[in-house]
């Protein structure tokens, strides 16, 4: 009798697929996985602690570092949770460049989510064609606020600074592409029969599961639970847009590529309508240059494109927060790793990685 | 002219100059077989230098970028200068390596990707060793590429080189029977192993349009074989990093990546000489014909790769077996009763 037994390899945290410094310890019966532990805190860099030590608009550059990838949603939902706090209200031309800008970056994001998908199930052509479009939507991002990656646009009581006139144009243009963008995805990767075998079915978190691991965002949505901060408490003026929640049914990799897919031409939807309803006037409030909300906390949230991101701010009447805390979705859809990697194949992890879309950045906060 | 400039008439032309300079004809023999020898060998260096270049270049147009440009006119030295970059590199072995194994396997690997070149039909006549059972030795020298990615797996002392290996060992094996089942379709057609006779069987149709799913079975087990996407799993970069080559640097990695372009290669050769009639072609020489025909089938395995995702472990042992394996000897019944009936109506 041959006498088996399992091994441990530690996948990360220098790994081409970990989508950073991210460790995962697998423990393996060949090829197939009996348990995964998600091991993070390589990229903590005490965010929450450096906002006790910094004015509340001297954080917001800190909140680009969150999420990296979808910047313009963290600088919203700090911002909204500020002016919640001391009850700023925003010109309306500003709310919905907000809408514009957090929009087109989950665009941007979720193009990232499928470029890193395809990579990472060996579709090298896929991961190219996310990365050239989401270039049009950096560029847009560049017009506006002359950065590419962290903007630093969305500052309390309105954007920093009215967009250009070209802004508009090539935004039209961009949505005017977008379609053929997404036709071009669906012919090389979701109607590839072995990108579809590799997801269907695989990794499936239940609706009961994804409601007790705190799953948000595409991931929970997948599972089929109608979750959408954007409809269920809209902030902003999110209220004045007709759009569609897309939902997945099994909870399975698949959905959760689809979800994020059909997701994209939702945002472009938002987008248009936004430009079209956009009106003139000011796009800053007039805020105090030194900024001291009243003793009390607060909580915000709003739908990133990773799911609820929430602000948590206590404050002691100063001009710093006493605490602030971060409710980052990716740390919170990261716990579900190592539910859905029990009895896996090792190929499947990197898949379901892929899927649950964590960034790093925002796991170690 | 098109036996006026054939690799053969090249090579008579050549034997007569030796034979002015040396008189004992046996020398003049030898000499030949080593010009043969390292003719191939070029080939295979030659190969591995261009086809980088060239898959650069094709996943760059595929991909809307532009490829290597910088070194030399339109980057075309770029990988003489990686080649270069990784003679000069470091030798590291890891610790804990089991070192003779490690030694060996990138040398041989080498040798059965370069041996099987001694059956390859460069042109009319121009063939190292028509062997009676050239495709049949194909297959037998082919095969024993398996075991140094296991002993590379195995001996570098590291998870995700010995789960590549493993893998390897498992996909080959099932590869390599449909593979066999498919050429045997046409050596059925061919009634022989030679090569020759192959392509001599070819002259008035080529057999892909006789064979055309042991062509499509032999496309993807060859794809399988030489471990390209979507079959690379060996190496599948995502998961495990880069398989057996993760702890080889510089030369030693070099050439394993010579091995895979050679298979390459190898694997394009086969195709067209069984199916697309080899060298045999109106106007031009033999050999310019069989150089338009691989490069036609290396540009669609390159399609391939940069095409379609990477399939998994068991996805690729159902499809081999439960799909390919059956088609293939579906594939050799059908033309069993072909062959047949042929025979009664003639």
């Amino acid at each position: 009798m041959v006498k088996t037994q399992t091994y441990t390899l530690n996948m990360g945290p220098q790994h081409p697929s970990t989508h950073g410094v991210l460790q995962v310890v697998l423990e393996l019966d060949g090829e197939r996985v009996v348990k995964a532990v998600p091991h993070m805190g390589y990229l903590h860099r005490g965010i929450e602690k450096l906002a006790e030590s910094r004015t509340y608009t001297q954080f917001i550059p800190y909140t680009d570092r969150l999420d990296y990838v979808s910047s313009m949603g963290n600088n919203l939902g700090y911002c909204q949770t500020v002016e919640k706090l001391m009850g700023i209200s925003v010109p309306e031309r500003a709310e919905y460049l907000r809408v514009i800008m957090t929009e087109l970056n989950r665009i941007a994001s979720h193009l990232l989510f499928m470029s890193s998908l395809a990579i990472d199930l060996g579709a090298t052509t896929g991961m190219m064609y996310g990365f050239r479009d989401r270039e049009y939507v950096l560029d847009l991002f560049n017009m506006v606020c002359g950065a590419r990656l962290t903007y630093n646009y969305i500052r309390i009581g309105g954007v920093i600074e009215d967009i250009p006139p070209e802004f508009l144009p090539a935004t039209e243009k961009f949505l005017a592409d977008f379609p053929a963008m997404l036709t071009e995805y669906h012919n090389l990767l979701t109607g590839n029969e072995i990108l579809y075998h590799r997801l269907k079915n695989t990794a499936v978190i239940d609706a009961k599961q994804a409601f007790e691991i705190g799953l948000t965002g595409p991931c929970l949505r997948a599972s089929g639970i109608d979750y959408d901060i954007r409809k269920i408490e809209p902030y902003g003026v999110y209220d004045r847009f007709d759009f569609n929640v897309p939902l997945g049914q099994n909870g399975d990799n698949w959905d959760r590529y689809m979800v994020r897919m059909d997701e994209m031409v939702e945002s472009a939807k938002i987008i248009t309508q936004a430009i079209a309803q956009l009106p003139d006037g000011p796009v800053m409030a007039k805020v105090p240059k030194i900024l001291k909300p009243p003793a009390g906390d607060v909580y915000h949230r709003i739908e990133n494109p990773r799911g609820e991101l929430g602000y948590y701010i206590v404050s002691d009447g100063t001009t710093k927060p006493y605490r602030t805390h971060v409710r980052r979705p990716s740390f919170i859809n990261l716990q579900a790793l190592g539910e859905v990697c029990k009895g896996i194949l090792i190929a499947d992890v990197v898949a379901v990685l892929a899927t649950l879309d964590p960034l790093m950045g925002e796991v170690d906060c | 002219m098109q036996e006026m400039f054939g690799l053969f008439s090249i090579a008579k032309l050549l034997r007569e100059i030796i034979g002015q300079y040396v008189s004992n004809p046996q020398w003049v023999d030898l000499f030949m077989a080593l010009i043969n020898i390292g003719g191939i060998f070029t080939l295979i260096s030659l190969a591995a230098v261009v086809l980088v270049y060239a898959e650069r270049k094709v996943s760059a147009y595929m991909q809307m970028r532009i490829g290597p440009n910088r070194v030399g006119p339109w980057g075309m030295l770029q990988s003489v200068a990686d080649m270069i970059k990784l003679l000069s590199k470091e030798d590291i072995m890891p610790t804990g390596a089991d070192k003779w194994l490690w030694v060996l396997a990138p040398v041989l690997l080498f040798v059965p990707s370069a041996a099987v070149y001694a059956v390859f039909p460069f042109d009319q006549q121009a063939i190292f060793a028509d062997l009676n059972i050239g495709i049949f030795y194909f297959i037998a020298v082919a095969s024993q590429a398996t075991l140094p990615f296991l002993m590379a797996g195995w001996a570098s002392n590291n998870k995700y080189s010995l789960l590549g290996g493993m893998r390897t060992v498992a996909q080959t094996i099932s590869y390599e029977v449909p593979m066999a089942f498919s050429i045997l379709g046409v050596v059925m057609l061919a009634g022989s192993m030679r090569m020759s006779d192959i392509i001599a069987a070819q002259q008035d149709v080529w057999f892909i349009c006789l064979q055309p799913v042991a062509f499509v079975v032999y496309v993807i087990a060859a794809t399988a074989e030489s471990n390209r996407a979507p079959f690379d799993l060996v190496e599948s970069e995502s998961e495990l990093v880069a398989g057996p080559f993760t702890e080889y640097s510089g030369m030693r990695w070099a050439l394993f990546f010579l091995a895979e372009y050679a298979n390459l290669v190898a694997a394009s050769v086969i195709a067209t000489t069984l199916f697309l009639g080899g060298w045999s072609g109106p106007w031009f020489p033999g050999w310019i014909w069989f150089l338009l025909k691989i490069s036609m089938m290396i540009f669609i395995f390159m399609w391939f790769r940069w095409t379609f995702p990477r399939l998994r472990v068991d996805q690729l042992m159902s499809f081999g077996w439960k799909v390919l394996l059956p088609v293939a000897l579906v594939n050799v019944l059908i033309t069993g009763i072909g062959i047949y009936t042929h025979k009664l109506f003639s």
